[in-house]
């Protein structure tokens, strides 16, 4: 095997595992906490493309989210467009916010918390513009209507809901496994770890930034897009809120900032803590996102590789282990 | 439009609330200015401390200002301890790392208070709370005089202790050369604390200053260090004039604006001036080079 | 005279009060190794900065296969065919050995598989690559040296700027990295060296130009430099050539170069 196709063999398990879901379970509860984990991952993979490989961590990944769902809802309900082509719109749609704002903040050599302070800037514009701005329906927000045909993007059973999300977070994984092996991938990483050595190198900074910001903010408008679809309804605080800033950079970081799986991994451990914090005290407002950050905190200052860090720690220890009783096995042998 | 009779009144009003703004902004170039990070929870850590000072009158009948004798360290302390037992040390040092962790506690804080208080906004009464004093032709909130008083006073005496103390010593000498100061014997870690503590304790004053003329939820503080952090990326990151002139100067503009284009406009002006500086001048007016 | 590969010309640059570079003016011909020294402080690096892009000169251009680089970002001198190792290395510490020097054969070379395999070349020619798949934070000091060489190499460059690359080196490792340098040169390199250890200056370099206080005050061949009173006293101090030649009588041998001795890093 060569060792490209070594790497595809986690993601294939991981997609085949969850596509073997629904065969098992029909249960309603696990699909939509699987939707939800899934969606989850396809938001934070967006914003690992980013920070973990690019190493600029963004506090306002809610900036694209947002604008996928609400270009999604906005073409359907203003402008009868089939969902479909508003999804891939809305996708573009985001991607080219997630440029715009690149090229500002890049442009300007903005690194490390003012490039934080900035995205989380923008987020904040967005949302109160579309707070109060006539075509997003304002304070109300905006309703999709209910349509369930797959025509409209739309379906009766939870079912192919969480085959369209799983297809996406696939396409996310691969994508990204395409850049870890690609000379923009390694243009990235090298920005990443040390600017000036990669400038020298005649890597074009400022570009690769740009670049992997554009690509990021589609990954996560894609998750917009698809929220828009699934709840049929948003508003400026659901589409731009902090909330999904924060879970967007939450998923990775739990899960192991730039690796391929991080994300998703991530997403699944962070709502499942969610779903066992409401079963345990209640579903009270504010509570799942104390666990957030405090989990944040806590991953930050154990855990810098998240759960993928451990896990690999975990393995070289045992190879070690192992090779520590290899010798004294062939010495008795 | 444009008679003193009216811009006077805004010119004022626009100094009193400038100068809540620059002591906000104060608690956070202090802290940038020495440990080098952006305080994320600073926002956060406002709204408690606009939390306690509600409770500390609700269930202990205390007047804000009174509050404020008790308040103020108990945020101190508070500060330190955030920074001495979880910032610094969840960081490693690495600047990412602090990023994060303070916006973590920023969202742990936040939202325990939504948990524990639920999203309603919240007002005390003081018996003084609707009282004006005659300036000119205008008519200022008894409140809101004595904001602007205690803040130059608190600016006053944070700058004695800056220039005077064996501490205030300590943290400049650390602010400049950290590891010059570590050789020299000063203990950074603690030094850092006591920063830390010394920016949440501002907030805790200004949060008495605000709460009998202003509104308590969970996400109160949010727009107040908003418009502390443009203060702060305007008058330079880490300048204390800058903190004041800045915020003295914002709370003008937003009042003057306020006349002609309202309120929700005047939140997102605010946040368009906060980019635009960032992104063309992020070390600010009188603030270190970036 | 063919021209110069790199042509510097009157380059100053004040840092506010600070004027760190005087009109510093010298030139490297090509496929030829041009050193660059002085007393600490006197401005190199910063002359390097400049060169390579990272800084803008205040005043004064940089010349390069003739045409005028000056302010030109460091990525696109680098596609150029410039050059630069960093005085304090500046390994991609989360990569390996290969895939540090793969970013730099990337350059050239889209594909990933053709960049690795260019690094592993890069990697034979300067001794690497038995370390290939180790991380770049395992290296001891000498192998990020040749760490940072390999980098630089892989970019194909046409001039190479090496800022003190033997710096931290005992003198069995300068021994061993002499060799290297000079097969770069033999495949049509052009360096300049930023260099503190006299011997590899005199073995190596064919130019020598000499900066004090940011300005050029010496230039030519390695001998005539060390022998140069101007030179001495801006190492020694005032008055320190003329102690030197007084107390032995007879003409001493140049205190920045011991005599069949190595020089000893500063």
């Amino acid at each position: 095997m060569t060792a490209q196709t070594k790497s595809l063999l986690p993601i294939l398990v991981a997609v085949a595992l969850l596509a073997a879901v629904p065969l098992v379970t029909a249960s309603n509860v696990v699909l939509n906490f699987l939707v939800v984990a899934l969606l989850i991952a396809l938001v934070g993979q967006g914003w690992n493309l980013l920070g973990g490989y690019g190493g600029q961590y963004s506090f306002g990944h809610a900036a694209f989210f947002g604008t996928g769902a609400y270009v999604v809802a906005i073409l359907q309900v203003r402008y009868g467009l089939n969902a479909w082509p508003a999804f891939a719109l809305g996708i573009l749609a985001g991607a080219a916010v997630g440029g715009v704002i690149g090229a500002l903040a890049f442009r300007s050599g903005l690194r490390g918390s003012y490039f934080a302070l900035v995205t989380l800037a923008f987020a904040e514009v967005l949302r109160i513009v579309a707070s109060v701005a006539p075509v997003t329906g304002a304070g109300v927000g905006t309703l999709i209507k209910l349509d369930l045909r797959w025509q409209a993007l739309q379906f009766q059973s939870r079912v192919p809901f969480y085959y369209v999300i799983l297809v996406l977070v696939a396409l996310s994984l691969v994508l990204i496994h395409v850049v870890e092996r690609s000379r923009f991938g390694a243009w990235l990483v090298a920005v990443r770890e040390n600017e000036d050595a990669a400038a020298a190198l005649g890597v074009d900074a400022t570009l690769v930034k740009i670049g992997a910001m554009t690509l990021s903010a589609a990954i996560t408008a894609a998750g917009g897009c698809f929220y828009a679809q699934y709840y049929l309804f948003i508003d400026a605080g659901i589409a731009y809120g902090p909330w999904i800033s924060i879970e967007a950079l939450l998923a990775p970081i739990v899960g192991g900032v730039g690796t391929v799986l991080g994300p998703l991994l991530g997403a699944l451990v962070v709502k499942s803590l969610g779903e066992a914090t409401k079963l345990v005290a209640g579903d009270a407002p504010g509570l799942d996102l104390v666990i957030y950050g405090s989990v944040l905190v806590l991953v930050v200052a154990f855990a810098p590789r998240g759960i993928a860090g451990l896990l690999t720690d975990l393995l070289r220890l045992r190879r070690r282990t192992r090779r520590a009783e290899a010798p004294a096995e062939a010495g008795r042998a | 439009m444009l008679s003193p009779a009216i811009l006077i009144p805004a010119i004022l009003n626009g100094l009193m609330t400038g100068a809540v703004y620059a002591l906000v902004a104060l608690g956070l170039t202090l802290i940038y200015g020495v440990l080098h990070i952006i305080n994320f929870a600073h926002g956060a850590l406002l709204t408690a401390a606009m939390f306690a000072a509600f409770f500390a009158n609700r269930w202990l009948g205390l007047d804000p200002y009174v509050a404020a004798v008790f308040i103020t360290p108990l945020f101190f302390a508070l500060g330190y301890a955030l920074q001495r037992f979880v910032i610094g040390p969840a960081a490693h040092g690495e600047d990412r790392n602090i990023l994060l962790v303070t916006l973590g506690l920023a969202v742990v804080i936040e939202n325990a208070l939504l948990y524990c208080f639920r999203a309603d906004t919240r007002t005390i009464d003081v018996p003084y709370g609707f009282d004006t004093v005659q300036v000119g032709p205008a008519f200022l909130a008894v409140p809101r005089v004595v904001a602007f008083v205690a803040v130059i006073a608190v600016t006053v005496v944070l700058w004695l202790i800056m220039r005077l103390s064996d501490t205030g010593k300590a943290i400049r000498a650390v602010a400049k050369e950290k590891l010059g100061a570590e050789l020299a014997g000063i203990d950074v870690a603690h030094v850092y604390a006591v920063t830390f503590g010394l920016g949440t304790a501002c907030l805790a004053v200004a949060a008495c200053l605000l709460i009998p003329s202003y509104y308590v939820n969970p996400t109160a503080g949010n727009a107040f260090v908003l418009i502390a952090f443009t203060v702060v990326v305007l008058g330079g990151m880490g300048s204390v004039a800058g903190a004041l002139i800045g915020g003295l100067f914002v709370g003008v503009v937003e009042s003057l604006s306020g006349l002609w284009l309202g309120e929700s406009l005047g939140q997102i002006g605010i946040f368009v001036m906060f980019i635009l500086v960032l992104l063309l001048r992020p070390s600010g007016l009188f603030g270190e080079r970036a | 005279m063919p021209e110069p590969l790199l042509r510097v010309d009157r380059v100053a640059k004040r840092f506010g009060g600070l004027l760190a570079v005087d009109q510093a003016s010298f030139e490297a011909p090509a496929g030829r190794i041009t050193a660059l020294i002085g007393p600490n402080g006197a401005g190199k690096t910063t002359l390097f900065a400049i060169i390579a892009g990272f800084l803008r000169p205040t005043d004064g251009r940089v010349v390069y296969d003739g045409a005028d680089i000056t302010g030109l970002p460091p990525h696109r001198l680098a596609r150029r065919g410039i050059a630069r190792t960093f005085q304090i290395v500046q390994p991609f510490a989360g990569l390996t050995v290969r895939e540090n020097i793969a970013v730099g054969a990337h350059l050239h070379h889209a594909s990933r598989a053709e960049a690795l395999a260019a690094a592993a070349a890069v990697a034979r020619a300067v001794d690497l690559d038995g370390q290939l798949d180790k991380p770049a934070a395992a290296l001891t000091v000498a192998g990020r040296k040749r760490l940072e060489l390999a980098r630089a190499l892989a970019i194909e460059p046409r001039l190479l700027l090496l800022d003190e690359v033997l710096a931290g080196l005992n003198p069995s490792e300068v021994r061993d990295m002499l060799p290297v340098i000079r097969a770069i040169v033999a495949r049509g390199v052009t360096i300049v060296m930023i260099e503190h250890v006299m011997q590899a200056v005199m073995s190596l370099a064919e130019h020598v130009f000499v900066l004090a206080e940011g300005r050029v005050i010496a230039a030519g061949a390695p001998r005539e430099i060390a022998a140069d009173p101007k030179v001495v006293e801006a190492y020694l101090g005032h008055g320190a050539a003329k102690r030197m030649s007084g107390g032995h009588g007879v003409s001493a041998p140049s205190p920045l170069v011991g005599e069949g001795r190595g020089g000893g890093s500063s």
